[in-house]
């Protein structure tokens, strides 16, 4: 055994200090060239072309992988187009029913303006053709006294007593409906202004129907939004557990690009990109889904509308909707695979 | 390049020492061996420097960089710029020859054309480029060997790590396998080759360390006119 060694058993320092200067020198030495020190052939493209070209790289990978594992990406896909459609068909369903609601004359809402019981019968047309210039006001009809009482006589047992009356005690009434385009405040206000005129005695506005079937709206559209965040969830958690599955088939392939300086990004990029791809082909999914059930339903509705003799047929997503959902399921997926990786990715040491 | 100074590497799991308070100054461009009987810390020493361990105590510094200030997200960097081949390969099986070779390049972001042609060039100098669409699995241990190596090189990496290189292959290969390390060291690459192969480290005259039981027992520098 030589001195030398004898040294190096008790733990000598080496004994020179090394200098800044050399320091620098050997840091510069494992720093990765810059372009220009490359051939011109071997020169990797610039940065944002290089960055460009990673994404295109990873979203390449991924797409190869998920055509390999076909059963497994047409179960993900199938549960998010089926999560998907269900609030996409609610959303389309709404808006039918409010394109329905509409429709009925029966729904719009009325307000009876009760006039001056000598009000002369020219002066109450007048009156008529007044309200009826209002904005808002799609029909007005004037019940003259005589109508009025001929109407409730048929319709109530108070005969004898009116009979005892020697004068009409019914004014004249005139019975605005409003356009149903209104919200329940607007027909309010339009009413109360209509009904804020000397010759108006008062004023009766008849919209419960319309009041209730906003309140039921209104309801509608809150249940959908929370079944829609639910399954928003779903769809993440979906997508997080499919990417964790796959995180762990290919742990071994993790770890050795670790390990040959793969950076946590360029690991990551194509589970992200495989997620998004479940999110993408899970959102076109439900918009074929909404037309399917668009399609099936659109003979029945026919009979139905037919039957009530009105004019309507079903409308779908429309463009902007189906880009609407296809939009979100990418962003689900993203996130999704992006709760995945989060947690299983950097978990991953090489050995 | 590389500063080991009293640094020791403790298992705490196994509760064994890996290295125990190694003291060694690696210049740029040097060519190292590193014997020692089977368990005495090579690959130890080797999977210091890439940060696939970290030292326990004591301190050290690659490329002037004190590996323990090093962070995390720039820890990819530093492995880009170090070559490593591994006592069990590590190969990905479900990928050709050629696509293993090529992951440092594909990391590097290297332009697909330049880095075939570079992928090829590194099968030729291990002598696999007849097999370069073959799978992992359907080569024998030493050709698996030689593609690890080839992955190792192919980016040129300032540092290159071969844990047992020649491990599997007949006394022939190992010439032509040591050869190609040489002619790396020959334009100013640092390597590191762990081997238990004496006699092909002495033929050569390299500069030499022992270690015994984690504890660096000899560091006999290069002949005269070597290196
Ligand atoms: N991951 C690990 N966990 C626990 N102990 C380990 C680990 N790796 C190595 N060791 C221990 O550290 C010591 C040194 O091991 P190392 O692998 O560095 O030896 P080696 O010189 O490379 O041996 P060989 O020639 O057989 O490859 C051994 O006692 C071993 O048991
Ligand atoms: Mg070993």
């Amino acid at each position: 055994m030589s001195r030398r060694s004898g040294r190096a058993d008790r733990g000598a320092t080496p004994k020179r200090r090394r200098t800044r200067a050399e320091a620098r020198r050997e840091r510069a030495a494992l720093r990765p060239g810059t372009r220009r020190d490359q051939p011109r052939s071997g020169r990797p493209p610039s940065a944002p072309l290089l960055y460009l070209l990673r994404h295109l790289q990873a979203a390449f990978a991924a797409a190869g992988r998920a055509r390999r594992a076909r059963l497994h990406t047409t179960l993900t896909t199938a549960v998010v187009g089926i999560a998907l459609a269900l609030p996409a068909a609610f959303l389309v369903a709404l808006e039918n029913i409010e394109e329905v609601a509409g429709g009925w004359q029966e729904g719009a809402p009325q307000a009876s303006l009760f006039l001056e019981r000598e009000a002369e019968p020219q002066a109450v047309r007048e009156h008529a053709g007044e309200v009826a210039a209002n904005e808002g006001v799609v029909d007005v009809e004037v019940v003259t006294p005589e109508q009025a009482l001929a109407e409730f006589r048929a319709g109530s047992e108070f005969d004898a007593a009116l009979e005892l009356l020697d004068t009409n005690p019914l004014p004249p009434v005139l019975v605005v409906t409003a356009d149903r385009s209104l919200t329940p405040e607007q027909v309010v206000s339009l009413a109360e202004s209509l009904a804020d005129d000397g010759r108006v005695v008062r004023m009766r506005l008849d919209q419960e129907w319309v009041e209730r079937l906003h309140a039921m709206m209104n309801l509608a559209e809150r249940a959908l939004w929370s079944v829609g965040v639910l399954l928003a969830l779903a769809v993440i958690l979906v997508i997080g557990n499919t990417i964790r599955l796959t995180i762990e088939s290919r742990r071994h392939e993790v770890e050795i690009l670790k390990l040959i300086g793969g950076s946590n990004g360029f690991v990551r990029r194509p589970f992200l990109y495989e997620g998004m791809a479940y999110g993408l082909l899970g959102g076109v999914l439900a918009w074929v889904l909404t037309e399917l059930g668009r399609w099936l339903l659109a003979g029945p509705t026919e009979q139905l509308a037919d039957a009530y003799a009105a004019d309507f047929a079903l409308s779908g997503l429309g463009l902007a909707g189906g880009a609407l959902v296809v939009a979100t399921g990418l962003v689900l997926g993203l996130l999704g695979a992006w709760t995945a990786v989060a947690r299983h990715l950097a978990a991953i040491e090489p050995r | 390049m590389i500063h080991f100074d009293r640094v020791s590497k403790r298992y705490p799991r196994a509760g064994r020492d890996g290295l125990r308070g190694v003291s060694l100054e690696i210049a740029e461009g040097e060519l190292v061996f590193i014997t020692g009987h089977s368990g005495a810390g090579k690959t130890t020493l080797l999977r210091l420097i890439p940060l696939l361990e970290r030292p326990s105590g004591g301190r050290l510094t690659v490329a002037g960089v004190d590996v323990d200030q090093l962070p995390r997200r720039r820890i990819p960097l530093l492995r880009q710029r170090i070559g490593v081949t591994f006592q069990d390969h590590r190969l990905l099986q479900d990928r050709s020859v050629f696509e293993n070779v090529a992951m440092p390049l594909e990391i590097a972001g290297v332009p697909r054309r330049e880095a075939a042609r570079r992928v090829r060039a590194a099968l030729d100098k291990v002598g696999l480029l007849a097999k370069e669409q073959v799978d992992p699995v359907t080569l024998s241990g030493g050709e698996q060997q030689r593609v690890g190596i080839a992955r190792a090189v192919v980016n040129r990496p300032p540092v290159l790590l071969a844990d047992e290189p020649t491990g599997n292959l007949d006394p022939e290969l190992s010439n032509e396998i040591m050869g190609l390390f040489t002619s790396f060291q020959a334009i100013g690459t640092t390597v590191l080759i762990a081997t238990h192969d004496l006699d092909l480290v002495e033929r050569l005259g390299y500069r030499m360390i022992t270690l015994e039981q984690g504890e660096l027992r000899a560091d006999r520098p290069a002949r005269e006119g070597v290196g």
